[in-house]
């Protein structure tokens, strides 16, 4: 097989250098929410007693769930010998590091006490799935540097299969454990199911393998690298198998909470008389996020157009904020049922009084400092490609597709 | 051989010199520079341990203490931190307490200059126990005939109507110290 | 008789004589002495051991309508009165964000119509939800089963809020200004009642919300140790059908409720 060539990112400086100004730009707000966040008090944002996790729980999930989906692209490579996905798994680790980077510090910025974060390093219940989550986010970004070594150090070559198994369960645990923060908890009625950690799985596949292309798509556009159809429609089959395995999880998870008479109530919040998470769910998540997709992905004509197949990744990412908002904020709002057969007339805590939600609404500091996030996985990625040599040179198919090759 | 003697005599000294600013090598500060005037601590030589002892490791002492208060419910202490208020704390010319932390005042001082920010008043009063604050209206007892008690008596009043919490070298008395 | 055996004699009668005469100023005097020691409150000084395990008794018939007296006591004792609404809050979402220990709850039965009332606060699980899911181990379990927050090592993460059953905890929104010596909170950390630990460690009787329902007149809440077969509120456990809220969890909760 031809050998592959990494080279850096050869944007045109003024266009590299806007990029940055940009991004630096939201980074710079995110920041200053954070600040004003953490000076005033949380009274400033959108969350209260009842919504305890907001805007920024939802953008900092949606990154570290994608984080270990984005790492996928690499596992297939050198887990499971495909070897034309060999060329990206270089970009895929590096987006695998800033988006878990980009995730775990809104999720740190977000806290009460965000100056007692050695405490939260050096203290742990080991009961809790949040304290093995640290070692389980921590230790990704350790394995995923080392994964990348492996790769780029010619010593380290014989190590990449080894190191990439490694990566690839560790991926699948952190994905568990992430949806295992809501899947444990008994306390509430959308949560407390097993399908939780599986349908995290699916969702990363999806949502990561969809900021991947997306960033290869733009990266290579603007360097005038070709991705040849080899490679691209691969990649389209891909997510859109993701797609269809996230929905599966969704119908499953909807059966079951179906059949127990007690979850009637949470079945018709969610597809019926929700509100704002209805309409979410509906078209956010279950049409923007994964049917329309689909539908280009798999359509004869549409599907072989990279702008058509890229503006799919960004439905796929549009629903996947979706997602994690009527995941992380619906079922918060939904009350909680703590007499059962009995309706709550009055409360002095906003007890879902009458079956009311608990009332949310994003605030202007929760939005920035999770666009502050991703300006900051975006600003790694841009500054990770341009100095160092994480992108080949060619996608061509006659650069990777060996079939092509011989034939040339 | 005297160039390595002249290097490592400088190095030496240099050393020595550096370690000169950090409190925790060098000699004390001079005394009387932090504890403010008005103050019940202003009149006691020490109270819970030497002042050169308090000086290094009063983090420690209370570091410990919060674990055994929080964990073990123990309050029966002398290392309790609304005890080091309730001495440390100063009065105005109105005999109200100026907040501890406040700049100028005992904590504040000290930790100014030695750059290490305590967030322990995020939480912890500032001032003595206040009766207007801190009032609670006499209920009838429990039925069971435990008689409830009241709030703790005072052993010094700074200003009318002012209650203080009682110092440690007082409570240290009562647990047969 | 010769003059020692006359002696002995005397000396037997007075032995007699004084030995009755303690015995019953002793008697006289005991409940005295052990009045007062119980009600000087002493501050603790030795940790606290399982040797005791507080719980309590609500029995939502005996809550009167209207009456929030435990509210107020609470939100007195703790300091939650002193909560300021920071200038420039819409009114609406900071009754969202204000923190409360302990709260009122009117439910009514959707087949019978039946009407309950009752205060709703931490129920001190003996297998807490909220303990398993602090990262740092600040929510914790004392030994003597009062679950609270070590707000030393709470990072302010709010797992525990959404693990909680209850809806019990609150999360401190806003710098506090006003802090008590009796109950130190601030910003940035959950808390949720504790079985007024403070007043526990130095010796008094009995919470807040109790003594204000029993000054009342209502004596809805009855607080006591739930390890001693012979405390009013064991003795009350026994006569009276109780459950917990959300029994089929399985927590074994320290609050049980009469009523409901």
């Amino acid at each position: 097989m031809k050998r592959i060539v990494y080279r850096e990112w050869r944007l045109a400086p003024q266009r590299y250098w806007g990029l940055l100004v940009i991004l630096a730009a939201i980074a710079g707000l995110g920041g200053l929410a954070f600040a004003y966040m953490e000076h005033e008090g949380h009274w400033v944002t959108g969350m209260s007693n009842q919504v305890v996790w907001g805007t920024p729980h939802v953008f900092a999930v949606f990154l570290i769930v994608s984080a270990s989906g984005a790492l996928n692209v690499a596992s297939i490579g050198s887990v499971f010998g495909k070897y034309l996905y060999k060329p990206l798994a270089r970009l895929s680790g590096l987006l695998a590091v800033a988006l878990l980077a980009g995730g775990l510090m809104v999720l740190v910025l977000d806290l009460g006490r965000p100056d007692r974060l050695v405490v939260a390093m050096t203290i742990y219940n080991f009961r809790s799935i949040f304290a093995w989550n640290i070692f389980l986010y921590t230790g990704f970004m350790a394995i995923v540097i080392a994964y990348l070594w492996t790769m780029a150090e010619r010593k380290g070559n014989p190590y990449t299969k080894p190191v990439g198994f490694f990566a690839f369960f560790w991926r699948l645990m952190l994905t568990t454990g992430t949806g295992s923060i809501f899947g444990f908890l008994v306390a509430r009625q959308a949560y407390d199911t097993a399908v939780m950690a599986p349908l995290f799985v699916a969702m990363s596949f999806a949502f990561g393998l969809a900021i991947f292309m997306l960033v290869l798509m733009f990266a290579f556009a603007q360097d005038d690298r070709p991705i040849g159809e080899s490679m691209l429609f691969r990649l389209r089959n891909l997510l859109g198998t993701f797609i269809g395995a996230v929905l599966f999880f969704v119908l499953v998870y909807f059966l079951t909470k179906l059949y127990g008479a007690k979850n009637y109530d949470l079945v018709s919040f969610y597809l019926v008389d929700g509100g704002i998470y209805t309409a979410l769910f509906w078209i956010g998540w279950i049409l923007i996020g994964s049917l329309f997709p689909l539908g280009i992905l798999f359509h004869p004509e549409l599907g072989r157009s990279s702008t058509w197949i890229a503006s799919a990744c960004g439905m796929v990412v549009l629903g996947g904020l979706s997602s994690m908002y009527v995941i992380i904020i619906g079922g918060q709002a939904y009350p909680m049922q703590m007499f059962p057969g009995k309706t709550i007339l009055e409360s002095g805590f906003h007890d879902g009084v009458g079956g009311a939600l608990a009332a949310y609404a994003p605030s202007v500091p929760e939005v920035l400092l999770g666009a502050g996030g991703v300006a900051v996985v975006l600003l790694i990625t841009a500054v990770g490609m341009r100095v160092l040599q994480f992108l080949p040179e060619s996608l061509a198919d006659r650069d990777v597709d060996p079939h092509v090759a011989a034939k040339a | 051989m005297a160039n390595a003697l002249i290097r490592s005599s400088l190095l030496a000294i240099g050393l020595s010199g550096a370690a000169l600013p950090f409190p925790g090598v060098s000699a004390d500060f001079a005394p009387g520079n932090h504890v403010i005037a008005g103050s019940r601590a202003a009149d006691l030589e020490h109270c819970v341990r030497e002042t050169s002892f308090m000086r290094r490791n009063h983090m420690e002492l209370i570091e410990h203490q919060r674990h055994v208060t929080v964990h073990e419910g123990v309050r029966a202490t002398e290392y309790g931190l609304s005890g080091c208020v309730a001495c440390h704390v100063s009065y105005d010319r109105e005999g109200q307490p100026v907040p501890i932390y406040s700049e100028g005042q005992f904590c504040e001082t000290c930790h100014e200059f030695a750059a290490v920010e305590l967030t322990c008043f995020d939480c912890h009063a500032t001032v003595p126990a206040h009766t207007d604050a801190e009032a609670r209206d006499e209920v009838a007892p429990q039925s069971g005939g435990q008689a409830e008690a009241d709030v703790a008596p005072v052993s010094a009043v700074p200003a009318a109507g002012m209650e203080v919490a009682r110092a440690p070298h007082e409570l240290r008395k009562e647990v047969g110290d | 008789m010769t003059m020692n055996e006359r002696k002995e004699q005397v000396d037997a009668g007075r032995r007699k004589v004084l030995g009755a005469a303690v015995g019953v100023a002793s008697v006289t005097a005991a409940p005295g002495v052990v009045l007062h020691t119980l009600a000087v409150a002493e501050p603790r000084s030795k940790p606290v051991t399982d040797s005791v395990r507080w719980g309590m008794l609500i029995d939502s018939s005996k809550c009167a309508e209207g009456c929030d007296a435990c509210v107020t006591a609470c939100n007195k004792e703790n300091g939650l009165d002193l909560q300021a609404r920071p200038e420039g809050e819409d009114a609406a979402k900071w009754d969202r964000q204000v923190a409360k220990w302990i709260r009122m709850v009117k439910v009514q039965d959707n087949l019978t119509g039946y009407v309950s009332r009752l205060p709703m606060m931490c129920q001190h699980c003996e297998l807490p939800p909220c303990v398993d899911v602090c990262p740092t181990g600040a929510s914790f379990k004392r030994a003597d089963g009062i679950v609270l927050v070590d707000r030393h090592i709470c990072i302010g993460c709010r797992y525990c809020m959404m693990a909680c059953p209850y809806k019990a905890r609150s999360f401190i929104h806003e710098v506090v200004k006003v802090k008590l010596t009796r109950a130190p909170r601030g910003k940035g950390c959950v808390e949720s009642c504790n079985l007024c630990v403070h007043r526990r460690d130095n010796g008094e009787a009995s919470t807040a919300c109790a003594d204000a329902c029993a000054a009342e007149g209502q004596g809805a809440i009855l607080f006591g140790d739930l390890k001693d077969p012979d405390s009013p509120l064991m003795k009350a456990l026994a006569a009276l059908p109780s459950r917990e809220i959300r029994g089929d969890l399985d927590l074994n909760t320290g609050v049980r409720y009469t009523g409901v």
